[in-house]
């Protein structure tokens, strides 16, 4: 509900958005067709009207139409969720098989040369802008070695076109779990109940697997909800460098084009997919840790 | 406070690596070392760089760095050389990459500094207040948490045009709350010492109360966070600045030096990769240097 307010707040109130249908400046109507516009758009009515008109439309299942080309957003959504997701996905499992494993690897190793390479891999995935590692990606891996494609434009999709924007996006929620992992693991690696179980003879495995990391994944699990957060910008570095045909590029290419109509539904839509998958983070969490109780 | 700090667990073993490693994280001189350099460089920019950082000689396009002293050879209307190549319309990097400190370095502090003020402010009047107060600056934090910040950075930035104050505003309106919340914690339980009740019973006001007696128990705090949010808002800043929403051109900045040679990638990597190295040591060296604040002043805050 706020949500709703602040997008329609920052995309509408802040600027006149019939400015852009302007004849030299914007989409060239002229001024009987921008007349018409303005009524169709509701940009005739008072401010607060115009909100309700927004909201009761999106209520209605009615996203408006592109600015634009005018044709209907919820078209537009439908082509470029897709890729979207299968990227958000693919990096997210990508993300927790290299994050948690090398967390729990430079935990129980402390101050070994894995426990380096671990803290060197986090410490640059959360240092440098995504953006740029996708473009270096590009340039060793496509420009000067020519192993791998740089764009997606061009003759369908293979696996080779998923290698880099995977990567790159999955760095930093990778740099993000190993931290946290390592630091819980250690954490409870320090507690008294595995203490107790070295002191029982317990095998090692047996205890880093069964008593300690059973406990420390919590941790990683609470910050799922930012690594989502992480995902909405990486996806916007990563889908416009390497030209990826998804929602966020459609999203920074409206805003390029003022496409507010656009822009508003798809920041709305990041945001509901956001608090969504938070809410499932808090249940999962519930579940998993009996001590935690919402009341 | 002391810092929980587990014994070697389970068959780790110490080394020459681990001991050098250790003494960097205890006193972090390397952060110390860029950073310095940094803002000495920002500060006299106009002194430092070479040439002027929009000056462009269109001979020079993307000409390279000074090591190719072949190209040199080949191409003798050179106007002169190059220490990290020219951009693509002819422009010096090194150049540019200097006077971008300077810029970058003055909006996030200030965005840094706005941020923290308003993210301490609020944080304590909720913790302190609680009640309605509480509740509705809390919701506001959450609902603020929950959007999609880039995208509606560019929403604003195309609705009211980009520009320096609006990139201000824009890293402030990113910075403040993280602070909101961790201060609130804090004053939740600094509010109940009998310190603050004795004040209360003499007579202090709510204000004075908050500034004398509040504030030093929450500075710890809100210094460690500041220090890890500056180098998350240079990474902000930047990527604002590639997509075209940050500062408008010809002012250099960093992100808008990557943005600049990212279609030229076959013909002059230099201009995309060194704006980038730039910007990777200088959040390098923040984000270290926070680490080492949070882990020193305040080791119970745990944040990635």
């Amino acid at each position: 509900m706020g949500a709703t307010i602040i997008i329609f707040a920052a995309s509408r109130v802040l600027g006149d958005p019939t400015v852009l249908l302007l004849p030299e400046e914007g989409y060239g109507l002229d001024s009987a067709e921008l007349e018409k516009a303005r009524q169709r758009l509701h940009l005739d009515k008072p401010v607060p009207l115009q909100y309700a008109f927004w909201v009761g439309d999106l209520l209605q299942g009615d996203l408006g139409q592109d600015l634009g080309d005018r044709h209907p957003i919820s078209t537009k959504l439908r082509d470029k969720l897709p890729p979207t997701l299968r990227l958000g996905i693919a990096g997210y499992i990508l993300a927790t098989l290299i994050g948690i494993p090398l967390g729990v690897l430079s935990a129980i190793k402390r101050g070994s040369v894995w426990d380096i390479i671990g803290r060197a891999f986090a410490l640059l995935g959360q240092s440098l802008p995504a953006f740029w590692i996708a473009i270096l990606s590009i340039l060793i891996f496509a420009v000067w070695l020519e192993w791998l494609p740089a764009g997606t434009q061009g003759e369908g999709f293979s696996l080779k076109h998923y290698i880099l924007p995977t990567l790159t996006l999955a760095w930093l929620p990778a740099a993000g779990y190993l931290r946290l992992m390592r630091s819980s693991m250690l954490e409870v690696l320090d507690s008294e109940y595995v203490k107790l179980a070295r002191a029982k003879g317990v095998g090692v495995n047996t205890i880093i697997w069964k008593h300690a990391f059973k406990n420390a994944a919590i941790a990683p699990l609470t910050f799922s909800g930012l690594v989502l957060a992480g995902f909405i910008t990486g996806s916007v570095s990563v889908e416009v460098v390497f030209g990826w045909p998804g929602i966020a590029r459609l999203a920074v290419e409206a805003v390029q084009t003022n496409n507010l109509t656009t822009i508003s539904v798809i920041t709305l839509m990041f945001t509901l997919i956001y608090v969504v998958a938070n809410f499932v983070v808090d249940i999962i969490y519930g579940m998993i840790d009996p001590r935690i109780r919402y009341s | 406070m002391e810092q929980v700090q587990p014994e070697i667990a389970l068959g780790g073993k110490e080394n020459i690596l681990s001991r050098v490693g250790e003494a960097f994280r205890r006193w972090p001189i390397v952060s110390i070392v860029i950073i310095s350099i940094l803002a000495l460089v920002a500060i006299f920019a106009p002194l430092i760089s070479p040439q002027s950082p929009i000056k462009n000689s269109v001979r020079d396009r993307n000409a390279p760095p000074f090591w190719y002293t072949e190209w040199y050879e080949e191409n003798p209307k050179t106007t002169r050389t190059y220490i990290l190549g020219a951009d693509p319309i002819g422009r010096d990097v090194l150049s540019r990459l200097i006077h971008g400190a300077r810029i970058s370095m003055m909006v996030v502090l200030v965005a840094t500094i706005s941020g923290t003020v308003v993210g301490t402010g609020l944080g304590m009047i909720a913790g302190y207040a609680g009640g309605i107060t509480d509740e509705i600056i809390t919701r506001i934090v959450d609902i603020w948490l929950g959007l999609p910040f880039i995208l509606l950075a560019l929403i604003v930035a195309v609705t009211i045009g980009p520009g320096i104050l609006t990139m201000m505003g824009l890293l402030a309106l990113a910075a403040w709350p993280a602070f909101v919340r961790n201060v609130r914690a804090e004053v939740l339980t600094l509010r109940e010492r009998d310190y603050v009740a004795l004040a209360r019973i003499s007579g202090a006001s709510s204000f004075r109360i908050l500034m004398r007696h509040i504030l030093p128990g929450v500075i710890n705090t809100v210094l460690v966070i500041a220090s890890l949010r500056v180098g998350q808002l240079i990474l902000t800043e930047s990527f604002l600045s590639f997509l075209g929403a940050g500062i408008p051109p010809p002012t250099p900045t960093w992100g808008g030096i990557i943005a600049d040679g990212r279609e030229y990638l076959r013909d002059a990597w230099w201009v995309s990769v060194f704006a980038g190295i730039a910007i990777g040591l200088t959040v390098l060296a923040l984000n270290f240097l926070g680490d080492w604040m949070r882990d020193t002043f305040d080791p119970r805050l745990r944040q990635v």
